[in-house]
Formats: C-alpha cells, sequence, structure tokens
C-alpha cells in the first residue's frame, strides 16, 4: 500500500517535470513547426543558472528561480530573434541538425563553466523536509513541483484561450500569413513564445533537479523523454501533453520500483503502443 | 533501307536511358583510397578499420534516410543486434569471421523487416520517434539479457579462426583492416548497384513524392519494406564486424547516441549518394579521434559549430559558390 501511494506521489511528480519541461516544446513544435532538440539544454541553462545562484551566490531560492527563468527566456529570445528564425522554412532534418549542434555547444560552455559535478539547488529549509498530511508524510519538494504542474498548465490553458496574446497564437498556428495580412505581430508572437518556451524549460529543470539530476549530458539524456512526451502528447496540445507526461512518469516510476531490472523498457513499450494508437497525439484523431 | 532509317531518327528523338557512372568504379576508388590509406598509416590500423566499419554504417543509414526519405534516429538497433549475434555465435558456436558477418547480417535484416512492418505504417515524427522507442526497447532488452550481452560489462572472450583458413587476425591489425575495407567494398558495390537499379529509382521516386509513385502503381510500403530490410542487412554486417574487430561488444553499440551521430556523418557528407556517406563517416571519425584525444569537451564544441556550420552553409552550396568562384559553369 506504501509502495502504491510512493509510486503515485513520485510518478505524478516526475510527469509533471515532464509537463513542464515538454510543454514549450510541444507548443514550439505546434505553433512553428520548429523541431527544437536543444529544448533540453534550455532546461539545463536554467537548472545550473539556479544552481549557481542559491549555492555560489548565496541567494534565496525564491528569488534565485524567477531570476534563472528570465535569464534562459532571454536566451532563448536572442537565439531566436539572432539564428532560429532563419530555420523555420527549412527541412525538419536541417533543423534537427542545427538544434543538436547547438546544445552540444551550450553543454560544452556549461560544462567549461561549472565543471563536470552533479549541480545541486539548494532549497529553503521548509522545501527540504517533509509534509504530514495526517495520513502520511510527503516530502515538500514533491509537492512543490506537482502544485507547480498544475499551476503552469492552467496558466497555459488559459493564455491560449483567454488572452489576446493566445488569439494571436492561434491564429498564427491556423494560418500564419492571413493572420500576418490582418495585422498580427506574427514575428513578436514567435519570438516571445519561444522564449516563454525555453523559460518553461528552465523551469521544469529547476523544479526536476532531484528528479533528473544537473549532471553535463543532462541536455541529451533527458531530450528523449521530452520528445517522447511531446510525440504522445500531440503536437502543440496542452492537454495532450499533460496526460501523456502523467501517464509515462507514473509507468516510468512504477518500473523503477516494481522491476528496475527491466530498465526503460515498460515507458518505451507504452510509448509504442500510444503512438500506434494514436499517432497525431492523445487526444486527436 | 527505309524503316532503318526510321529507327535512327526514333532514337535520337527518345530521350536516353539516364546514365550513371557504373557501380564497379566508384567501388574501385573506394579499394584504392583505402588500401592506400592502410599501405601509408601502418601504425593507425586501428582507426582505420574503425573508419571501414563506420563507413558500413552510415552507408546503410543513407539507404534509409537519403535514398528512402526516411529520418530515422534508431539505426542503432540493427547496429547492435548484428553485433550481438555475430558476437554470440563466435562464442558458442564456431568462430569463423565469414559465417558470423552472414549471421550478423541476417539478425540485422531480421530485425529491420520485423520492426519495418510496424514502423513504416508511420510517417514523418511519429516515424522518427517510433525508430527511437525500437532502438530503446532493444537496449532495454539487451540490459536485461544478461546471459547474451554481458550487460554493463560486455560481451567478450570470443575470438576469430584464420580468415578463409588462411589469414589469422594478428595484434597489428592487418588482417582486421583489410578484412574489414573488403567488406566495406563489396557491400558498397551492392548498395550503389541497388540504389540504381529500377527498384533503386523507384524507392527514390518515393521518396520525392509518395503520393504520384501510388498513383503510378508502385507498391509503395513493399519498396519501403525492401530498402528498409536491406540498410538492416548492412547495418548488421557493420555490427558484426564491429565485434570481430575490436572482440567486445558493448551496450553503447545500441545507444541514441550512436544512432545520432552517423545521422550527423551523413548529412555531413551529404545524403543521398552513398559517396557523401563515406566520406562524412572518415571526416567524423577522424575529427573525434584527433578533438577528443584533447579534451573530451573540446570535442563537443567542434562538433556543435561543424553541425551548426553545415546547416548554414550546406556543403552543396559551398560546392557551387566555390566552382562559380573558380569561373566553373553554374
Amino acid at each position: 500500500m506504501s509502495t502504491l501511494f510512493n509510486i503515485a506521489i513520485d510518478g505524478l511528480a516526475y510527469g509533471m517535470v515532464l509537463f513542464v519541461v515538454a510543454v514549450g516544446m510541444s507548443v514550439t513544435l505546434g505553433l512553428m513547426r520548429f523541431v527544437n532538440l536543444s529544448h533540453g539544454a534550455f532546461a539545463m541553462v536554467g537548472g545550473y543558472c539556479a544552481a549557481y545562484l542559491t549555492r555560489d551566490a548565496q541567494w534565496s531560492f525564491w528569488l534565485a528561480t524567477p531570476v534563472a527563468l528570465l535569464v534562459t527566456g532571454l536566451l532563448g529570445a536572442v537565439l531566436e530573434a539572432l539564428v532560429l528564425k532563419h530555420l523555420y522554412r527549412r527541412k525538419e532534418l536541417e533543423q534537427v541538425l542545427f538544434t543538436i549542434g547547438l546544445s552540444f555547444v551550450l553543454i560544452a560552455t556549461t560544462n567549461a563553466i561549472a565543471g563536470p559535478q552533479v549541480q545541486l539547488i539548494k532549497l529553503p529549509e521548509f522545501l527540504s523536509g517533509s509534509v504530514d498530511l495526517g495520513i502520511r508524510t510527503l516530502p515538500a519538494q514533491r509537492l512543490l513541483v506537482i502544485g507547480a504542474g498544475l499551476l503552469v498548465a492552467a496558466a497555459c490553458t488559459w493564455t491560449i484561450s483567454h488572452t489576446r496574446f493566445g488569439v494571436w497564437l492561434r491564429a498564427a498556428v491556423d494560418h500564419s500569413s492571413t493572420a500576418s495580412t490582418l495585422g498580427i505581430p506574427i514575428r513578436l508572437v514567435q519570438c516571445a513564445s519561444f522564449a516563454a518556451g525555453a523559460a518553461l524549460a528552465g523551469l521544469g529543470g529547476i523544479l526536476g533537479a532531484e528528479l533528473m539530476p544537473l549532471e553535463p549530458y543532462y541536455a541529451i539524456k533527458y531530450l528523449v523523454l521530452v520528445l517522447v512526451v511531446v510525440a504522445v502528447g500531440g503536437m502543440g496540445s496542452v492537454p495532450g501533453t499533460m496526460a501523456a507526461a502523467v501517464l509515462l512518469g507514473l509507468i516510468e516510476t512504477a518500473s523503477k520500483y516494481l522491476a528496475s531490472d527491466w530498465g526503460s523498457l515498460f515507458f518505451f513499450l507504452a510509448m509504442a503502443c500510444l503512438l500506434a494508437w494514436r499517432p497525431q497525439g492523445l487526444f486527436k484523431r | 533501307m527505309n524503316a532503318m532509317n526510321d529507327i535512327g531518327a526514333v532514337q535520337t528523338i527518345l530521350p536516353k536511358a539516364p546514365k550513371c557512372v557504373s557501380a564497379w568504379r566508384s567501388a574501385a576508388m573506394v579499394l584504392a583510397i583505402g588500401a592506400a590509406a592502410c599501405f601509408s598509416m601502418p601504425e593507425q590500423l586501428g582507426l582505420l578499420t574503425r573508419i571501414f566499419v563506420t563507413a558500413l554504417l552510415v552507408l546503410s543509414l543513407d539507404l534509409v534516410v537519403g535514398v528512402a526519405g526516411l529520418a530515422t534516429l534508431g539505426h542503432a538497433a540493427m547496429f547492435g543486434v548484428g553485433a550481438y549475434a555475430a558476437g554470440n555465435f563466435a562464442l558458442h558456436v564456431a568462430p569463423d569471421p565469414l559465417v558470423g558477418l552472414a549471421i550478423g547480417m541476417v539478425a540485422g535484416g531480421v530485425l529491420a523487416l520485423v520492426s519495418g512492418l510496424f514502423l513504416l505504417r508511420y510517417q514523418g515524427f511519429t516515424f522518427l520517434m517510433l525508430t527511437v522507442a525500437v532502438s530503446q526497447i532493444m537496449l532495454s532488452l539487451a540490459q536485461k539479457a544478461r546471459d547474451w550481452t554481458g550487460g554493463d560489462d560486455g560481451l567478450s572472450g570470443f575470438m576469430n579462426s584464420p580468415l578463409l583458413g588462411r589469414f589469422a587476425f594478428d595484434l597489428e591489425g592487418k588482417v582486421a583492416a583489410g578484412y574489414s575495407l573488403i567488406v566495406l567494398v563489396v557491400l558498397f558495390y551492392v548498395a550503389r548497384r541497388l540504389v540504381d537499379s529500377p527498384f533503386g529509382l523507384a524507392v527514390r521516386g518515393v521518396h520525392e513524392n509518395r503520393a504520384r509513385m501510388a498513383a503510378l502503381g508502385t507498391p509503395v510500403f513493399r519498396r519501403l519494406l525492401a530498402v528498409y530490410t536491406a540498410a538492416g542487412l548492412l547495418a548488421g554486417a557493420a555490427g558484426a564486424l564491429s565485434a570481430q574487430t575490436n572482440a567486445v561488444v558493448g551496450l553503447d553499440s545500441l545507444s541514441f547516441a550512436l544512432s545520432a551521430e552517423i545521422l550527423v556523418m551523413l548529412v555531413l557528407g551529404g545524403a543521398g549518394n552513398l559517396n557523401g556517406a563515406l566520406l562524412g563517416a572518415a571526416i567524423f571519425t577522424m575529427l573525434h579521434h584527433t578533438a577528443s584525444s584533447i579534451n573530451p569537451y573540446h570535442w563537443l564544441f567542434v562538433v556543435g559549430f561543424l553541425l551548426m556550420a553545415v546547416v548554414l552553409i550546406s556543403p552543396a552550396k559551398a560546392l557551387a559558390l566555390l566552382r562559380r568562384r573558380l569561373g566553373g559553369v553554374q
């Protein structure tokens, strides 16, 4: 019983981390048809920034996190405005290669600066402890992750469906040249969504630092997981990404608890089955 | 007399069949360059053997990506399965390298056939992700089946009997280098014949326009399955060669990193014309060898910038620019 409970909590937290990292990539893929494999590198940059600020600069976690997100978002915006916008019309394979190259350079740069050891983010006192819920005690960090994941999901859904920016975004997805003719600033929308996606990846990197340790090859190691979530959830679909992330997070955690010697077999089997069943994404027919 | 004139006239009007350079010429060229490299750098035979094996693997990837136009990130699955099959055959049945090579090929081909039956129903991004899933499933199975793969320690302890009963594998790696070069040349010739055949043209047609080829009556799925299986055979051969020349098979032969790396090599050399695959493999492996001996992160810088440069200034465009600068015809 307690194993089941642990699986549920850890799986849910893991799924939320996957969701937060993947949602930006899903939107970029759906909106601009841009295959951004450097997304994992943005998560790494966010995590490393937060680790540096909390540990070496001794900032509080609550101050370091927004600053790290801002840095990651700015990096995303600058890269998009300078280089990546030229690649939107290129073939998928070229986008894949360019962004893999970009992640290699980002990996090499972060490691040249920070060194090869695993980076730890210093959490405030009450987050590193545990919370008593009456029936059971839970690590507080897990609760933060789950809460933040839900908040991000709500904020994304609300932005896309209820704000002017969301209207522009959807118009750009449906038909970018018509949207541009109607006076919607397509470039601004693209740049801002890219930056937001990068910042969300950074948030995922910070929140997930306990479940996915910040190590030199982080960007490549977890890239596959993020890609799987995006593919299963369906490009550009926030609820689909959420469902896929939680489902796959639960499966991966359960197989780690119950059948650890099988590695990631069940994760990828589940992915193959889900993709074969709904190639366009969980909630699309 | 009149009729003969007519035939002559018709022959001049009809467009001629596309001219291909004879397949043996480029194969002979590869043999000559490879042999020259072996004789001029006898102390680098290990590196050269690795280049030959990698070139064969990238060649097989070119059949899938360059010719058939199916972007895949799971090609290492066939390579790894071929390697483990050849290693296990040498360990448990017989140490003959040529039979082992055939076993590796069959293993790679069977995996490609079986997974192709499932994978080729999908296209684009879904296909790409499903190839990742297949190779990761094979990796997890290899981690689990310790008796057959040795798990994280790798499969080792197998020996090769002398090639054709005469040439024993020596410590310097002369026989290993010659053996892998000859296998590469033979399979390169086969691949070139395959690509220039009517079958290869049909596959190219599917790459260009799937719907039109289907409308013309080409059985698209069967053609793609055949070319995927052929690529699996070649990848299995590369795996078997790698197992035999290194005398060890590790889990990294099934890894995502290998799949991504060979894709990089292919694009670096130019996809779709087979020669580029060999060139890309040679350049990449040599760069890797030099840069990673200095510093592993240094290597990431080099390959990262190289990749971005290749996309921004593609080799084909750079060549065209160079030609124009040198005063050639456009």
